[in-house]
């Protein structure tokens, strides 16, 4: 089991190599890169030209250079220093907690929607057919086909425009008002950010609980339809016993295995939200270098969100063998 | 001789009780049976309509920007005379006013003049129906008894004071064009890579499950917006911007039908009807041919429909961020670009609209492929 998980997180290495060529070849064939604009800006002198033409090897070949960004990750840990705002990457994309916020927005989307989905999708599986199903199904699929910026917009457009509540001193975007920053954890903070964060989760975990559900609904049903739940019943165990206790600890597995699938989901899902809704996330980040051609950060940006989809995937493999005792792990 | 012999048979049969279906017949019916799956075909294939006659529905031309109707809201359409009564609908002509205090700018109906919504007209802006047939005429217009014309604006107009009713056409074309095209790169890219390693195996099958996994490893959305950056700054026509979407959506998605594709070939490569087909001499190509793939259309078709909605909808965000469609062309997506501040929405709250294109059509889509997918098993019991 540990060499097996090992090897799985062993094998991320190779693939994020891959998929760090790929996206340098990306950036490189962009056109119009940083120099060209910098070279046109007044401010910006020879020298400071000439130091980032040097450093990053600017003048040499598509193959040195990208031998030297690597070389200066895996030696140094260091992705290099944003062309923009001249913070080390790291910086431009986490400042401000982003990193932390990212990982906390992504967490508690992922928690909150399966504790709906599971027991909505239980009682449309105890309630097949019936008028309540219907309308479950339905507002699942109408939140699987509302595109989430949409949803982000409109929900910001009822809460200003129709509630104003504005006029209740209230304000919506980002996680808190902006005083709050940088001040200690209070009773008072901590309403603020729930008040910013529900439509975030609202947003996010509708798109996300709309599959959940299904497939809670549809493996209930399948397991609802085995010989082992007739003779629970047979037996005259409450219907109560039968469902909770032998059909859903069954039917809830596929869900355990797929809550590493729907992790990166939400983090590089939510980038379109996080702009909408003004969240400090790595995605907003990401958008901003991109819109300055920030060559570096968009880097390091791709690499970041490759590395939770994989560390996704191999979390969902490793909940599949902890789940599934029958599967083997060689 | 051989079909009637087979209809009095059918016959026969049916007298005694028993009914007899083709495997069509039987996936019709229980496509029938699904009805939110049917109002849901019913949905998309009017979009096409609506998709394939955008300029003739469109009461003018997508591009034609009214210089006087900045932002206008959308028309209101009379039903009642002055006196209360019932009439032919008719629109009044606006004008545009700013504010002194607030400069917000106002319009109001000029109540001297009617203007009745006449259909089937000729003699608006120029159009090709079809893409080829040059033609004048619209679906409707309001003009006046002395023939002089106002504009209709049914969900208002853009900053520019394009007709955002027209634009909504015209961009279904685009957003319900990109699923079915990416599909057309995509998966017969997944079915060849998809086919050859899960018939072949082997080194084959590691090296090509290999590139599947690079594939899958690069995040969607991301690449996707770095590629759009890409496209803007080649500086390409809005055409081959929007055919450099499609083929960037097909990049990032071939991997995964690949891999559910090499699957489904991995299992039935190992039913017996496969064994009996190599030990009588077939050969591969023909194997492949005749004996799997018709095993799998129906399941690639489904599979097919239910990726549509999704593609629409990254097309959608991809747009709406600016790294998807460009100007000229337009999609929903691109509409609800100019949305992107509370100010503009408080405003002018109807550039919304677009995105209820998008939710309807999305989930007419979704509806469409739930049905297939369920009747494209009939022997499953619903």
């Amino acid at each position: 089991m540990l060499t097996y998980i090992l090897r799985r997180t062993l094998y991320m290495l190779p693939l994020l190599l891959v998929v760090s060529l790929i996206s340098f070849t990306l950036i490189k064939i962009m056109p119009g890169d940083y120099l060209t604009s910098a070279r046109l800006n007044p401010q910006v002198t020879e020298e400071t030209l000439q130091a980032q033409i040097e450093r990053f090897g600017l003048d040499r070949s598509f193959i040195v250079q990208y031998g030297l960004w690597l070389k200066n990750i895996i030696r140094y840990g260091d992705f290099g220093t944003s062309f923009d705002t001249k913070m080390p990457v790291y910086r431009a994309l986490f400042l401000g907690n982003k990193l932390q916020w990212t990982v906390f927005i992504a967490f508690s989307t992922l928690v909150l929607s399966y504790l709906f989905a599971i027991p909505i999708g239980i009682y449309s599986a105890t309630h097949q057919y019936k008028p309540s199903d219907h309308i479950v199904t339905f507002l699942g699929f109408l939140g699987l086909s509302i595109p989430n910026f949409f949803f982000a917009l409109v929900l910001l457009w009822i809460l200003v425009v129709i509630f104003k509540v504005g006029d209740h001193g209230l304000t919506v975007g980002g996680v808190m008002d902006l005083h709050f920053y940088g001040e200690a954890m209070s009773w008072s903070k901590f309403t603020n950010i729930l008040w910013h964060l529900w439509p975030v989760w609202v947003v996010i975990g509708t798109s996300n609980m709309a599959g959940l559900i299904r497939l809670m609904r549809g493996n209930l049903l399948d397991t609802l339809s085995l010989p082992y739940v007739k003779t629970a019943r047979a037996k005259g165990l409450t219907e109560r016993v039968v469902i909770y206790k032998h059909a859903v600890r069954n039917a809830v597995n596929p869900l355990v295995t797929i809550l590493g699938l729907t992790l990166p989901g939400l983090v590089s899902g939510s980038v379109v939200v996080a702009i909408v809704l003004n969240l400090p996330t790595v995605g907003r980040s990401y958008f901003a270098a991109l819109q300055r051609q920030d060559e570096p950060v968009i880097m390091a940006g791709l690499l970041f969100f490759s590395l939770f989809l994989l560390i996704g995937n191999v979390l969902a493999d490793f909940l599949l063998a902890w789940v599934d005792p029958r599967i083997r792990y060689d | 001789m051989a079909s009637r012999r087979k209809k009095k048979a059918q016959a026969q049969l049916e007298e005694q009780g028993y009914v007899s279906r083709s495997q069509a017949q039987m996936i019709w019916q229980a496509f029938r049976r699904h009805r939110v799956g049917n109002v849901g075909t019913v949905i998309v294939l009017l979009f096409l309509l609506v998709a394939i006659f955008a300029q003739y529905i469109g009461p003018m031309s997508f591009s034609y920007q009214s210089r006087k109707h900045p932002f206008a809201p959308p028309t209101t359409v009379h039903w009642r005379d002055d006196d209360g009564s019932l009439s032919r609908p008719y629109v009044y002509a606006t004008t545009r006013a700013i504010d002194r205090t607030t400069y917000a700018a106002i319009f109001t109906e000029d109540i001297s003049k009617k203007y009745y919504i006449r259909f089937f007209v000729t003699g608006g802006s120029q159009h090709n129906l079809f893409g080829f047939i040059p033609t004048t005429g619209h679906l409707f217009a309001a003009r006046a008894d002395d023939g002089t014309e106002a504009p209709v604006f049914l969900l208002g107009t853009d900053m520019l004071g394009r007709d955002m009713f027209t634009r909504c056409l015209v961009g279904s074309w685009v957003s319900l064009a990109v699923g079915p095209l990416v599909i057309l790169i995509a998966f017969p890219l997944g079915i060849l890579l998809g086919g050859i390693s899960g018939y072949y195996g082997g080194g084959v099958d590691m090296f090509i499950q290999r590139v599947c996994e690079v594939f899958l490893a690069i995040p969607g959305l991301p690449i996707l917006m770095a590629m759009g950056a890409a496209l803007r700054g080649f500086g390409l026509s809005a055409m081959m911007v929007f055919f450099g979407v499609i083929v960037s959506l097909a990049i990032i998605s071939w991997g995964g039908f690949a891999r559910v594709i090499r699957g489904q070939v991995l299992a039935i490569r190992e039913m017996d009807f496969v064994t009996a087909a190599s030990a009588a001499g077939a050969s591969d190509l023909r194997i492949i041919v005749r004996h799997i793939t018709p095993n799998i259309t129906s399941y690639l078709i489904v599979s097919a429909t239910l990726q549509i909605p999704g593609m629409m909808l990254t097309e959608a965000a991809l747009s709406f961020l600016g790294y998807g469609i460009q100007e000229p062309m337009t999609s929903w997506g691109q509409l609800l670009n100019a949305a992107t501040n509370i100010g503009a929405m408080e405003l002018h709250p109807w550039i919304l609209i677009p995105g209820a294109f998008i939710v309807v059509a999305v989930l007419a889509f979704n509806f469409m492929g739930d049905a297939l997918r369920d009747a494209v098993d009939p022997y499953s019991i619903l």
